[in-house]
């Protein structure tokens, strides 16, 4: 007989007896001891429950379970329990449950905090967050002032490691998703601008949309996602296993020895992957012009030229700066700034990446904003 | 050997009134005790009652809430930033992880103080590294990574590395955690031998009890229920003699809650 069975037997006015039968364990139907309170003691005249467990064919902690939960009950109620018929192990493993009582001061139910009082709390700690932020930049600056001075220390290999990291490491990558975007605005384009018998200008479409916005936010974005997580989860790591306590011991500055060379190794490679990025992106959209199109490879190449000032490249240039910057910084500010636990470490790692992504995209506009009120 | 009582002891640090806590939670309170030069000195309680904490105030890396820590005649904690970090270099931390730097081998984990501070060559240095690995029963690993070798082993390279700029204060975090009790005892006896070889005044953070009667010849102890110091002392002799029935809680296991009857 594989089920839990439970029957009932009166044994004097007052008291009722379980009698437990079958096997108790876990997965099986266990029944519940809150609804057997309900149906069969509560309100009763019942004041003793008594066990017999001769029939039990075997037990896990679900009868545990189930008897613990019924003296709980019971004992609301004021009535007895006598755990003397239950199996031995039974017993001692209720006695266990028994012997220290709930801690009341241990309750970490949180006072729910009305709309007002949450929208409080989100407001200072925006202004905490940004406080730290600026606390960072200045940091950051303080070291590249030591750095500017000879006196920051930090190792060359490491540089060295990173500039390779995100360098030509990322060069995969970056080439499939610039091709891809190149294409992508070259197709759209056409199918607008064939209307009006214009293809011809899918390479200036394509040409300074790459150059001035697409080329350096995708790979500022691919950067975030790829280097701007790599810093946070590697520093994370540094900081929960007191590798960054053991720089500091040591007289050596973190800022000098870790966030200096990471960032600065992103901002010198930011612009070079950029221009990479740039030529790859142009590539695509000449793909679909000279491919798909009708236009001629020579053709394309010069309304490209024609089309594409310094200007423009250089706009996308100096924002893939901004990016590397903004990248480089969040992954850092957040490595440093991550708890003890390996949950922090997962944190820190998806706030670099979301807080690197919306930098990029508010310095964007930003630069929008600038070089059209600058008409450059 | 650094267990044995000298007849001329000079202080080294002293504690005196400190207040250590989190935010507005305090963690001890009136803290006053003092490590002598040569002593290994055990720094001594339950789970949870700030060891480490008070640890990471003496070597520099968390302010105390109220009171002062002295190195020597120095007010550790009132000196400028520079002046303390200067300090730091005089000593030898052992972390609780080992903490060893994770994307550098052992040789270079150990070389890069040597590197920073010494201004020796490449080759002075690489023969240090070769000696402090040594000293510690890892020759022949210099061209490890930390992830290659076992929790043990990291610890002794972390011994290695705390050792490099030849401290005048060696710091132990639970050097034993974790370790079997083979291992633990063979850490034991290298602190010992440390203590006496380089003559460096040795601070552990430990509860456990076999290490402490074994290699600790003063200690203080945290008292959670009080929050603050329990007892200071000879831990044998606090055995015998202390009147806190916490601190004989604490060193029998809970088996007892008074001392054991002075002898006549």
């Amino acid at each position: 007989m594989p089920k839990p069975q439970l029957d009932t037997r009166r044994t004097a006015e007052d008291s009722l007896q379980f009698i437990l039968a079958g096997k108790w364990k876990t997965g099986l139907p266990i029944p519940s001891a809150v609804a057997i309170f309900g149906s069969r003691i509560e309100g009763s005249r019942i004041r003793k429950i008594s066990f017999d467990s001769r029939e039990l064919a075997a037990w896990d902690t679900s009868l545990v379970g189930f008897v613990h939960q019924l003296s709980s009950q019971c004992a609301f109620a004021g009535i007895e329990v006598v755990p003397g018929g239950l199996p031995g192990g039974a017993r001692r493993l209720l006695k266990l449950a028994a012997a220290v009582p709930p801690a009341t001061d241990a309750d970490k139910t949180v006072a729910k905090l009305s709309f007002l009082d949450r929208i409080g709390e989100a407001g200072l700690a925006a202004y905490r967050a940004t406080l730290h932020t600026l606390e960072f930049i200045g940091e950051l600056a303080l070291s590249f002032q030591r750095l500017l001075r000879g006196k920051a220390r930090f190792r060359k290999a490491d540089i060295l490691e990173v500039i390779q990291a995100c360098g030509w490491q990322a060069l995969p990558i970056v080439s499939l998703i610039s091709i891809l975007v190149g294409l992508i605005l070259a197709f759209v384009g056409a199918v607008q601008l064939s209307l009006f018998g214009a293809e011809i200008y899918i390479a200036d479409l394509v040409g300074i949309g790459i150059a001035r916005e697409m080329g350096a936010i995708m790979t500022g974005i691919i950067m975030a996602g790829r280097t701007g997580a790599a810093f946070a989860a590697n520093i994370g790591t540094m900081q929960v296993n007191e590798e960054v306590d053991a720089l500091q011991t040591l007289g050596v500055s973190p800022m000098d020895f870790l966030v200096l060379p990471r960032v600065l190794a992103l901002v010198v490679m930011m612009p070079l992957l950029t221009v990479y990025s740039d030529l790859l992106g142009i590539l695509g959209g000449l793909i679909v012009g000279v491919g798909a199109m009708d236009i001629s490879l020579i053709q394309y190449l010069e309304q490209t030229r024609n089309a594409l000032t310094l200007t423009h490249f250089s706009v996308g240039l100096v924002k893939s700066v901004f990016f590397g910057l903004i990248v480089g910084l969040a992954g850092c500010m957040q490595g440093m700034r991550c708890g003890r636990s390996a949950a922090a470490v997962g944190q820190a790692t998806t706030s670099a990446v979301v807080i690197a992504i919306v930098g990029i995209v508010v310095t964007d506009g930003l630069f929008a904003v600038l070089t059209n009120a600058l008409g450059v | 050997m650094g267990t044995t009582d000298t007849n001329q002891k000079t202080p080294h640090i002293k504690i005196r009134d400190m207040t250590m806590a989190y935010g507005s939670f305090v963690l001890m309170r009136n803290l006053t005790f003092t490590v002598n030069r040569g002593d290994v000195f055990a720094i001594m309680g339950g789970s949870g009652c700030g060891k480490s904490t008070l640890m990471r105030i003496l070597i520099g890396l968390k302010s105390p809430a109220a009171g002062s820590v002295y190195y020597r005649e120095t007010n550790f904690w009132e000196i400028r930033e520079s002046q303390r970090e200067k300090m730091m270099k005089g000593f030898g931390v052992l972390y609780q992880s080992g903490a060893l730097w994770s994307s550098m081998t052992l040789a270079e984990n150990i070389a890069l103080p040597l590197e920073l501070y010494t201004g020796l060559g490449k080759n002075d240095i690489s023969e240090l590294v070769a000696l402090k690995l040594a000293m510690v029963g890892l020759a022949g690993f210099e061209g490890y990574y930390p992830s290659e070798i076992s929790g043990g082993m990291r610890k002794r390279a972390g011994i290695a590395r705390a050792m490099a700029l030849d401290p005048e204060v060696l710091f132990f975090d639970e050097p034993s955690a974790g370790l079997d009790p083979v291992s633990a005892k063979m850490l034991d006896d290298l602190i010992l031998e440390l203590n006496a070889g380089i003559g460096a005044t040795v601070v552990i953070v430990t509860h456990e009890l076999p290490s402490i009667f074994a290699i600790a010849n003063n200690s203080v102890f945290l008292d959670n229920q009080i929050r603050t110091a329990g007892a200071t002392g000879n831990p044998q002799q606090l055995l015998t003699r202390s009147e806190n029935p916490a601190v004989i809680r604490f060193l029998t296991r809970g088996e007892k809650t008074a001392g054991e009857p002075k002898e006549p």
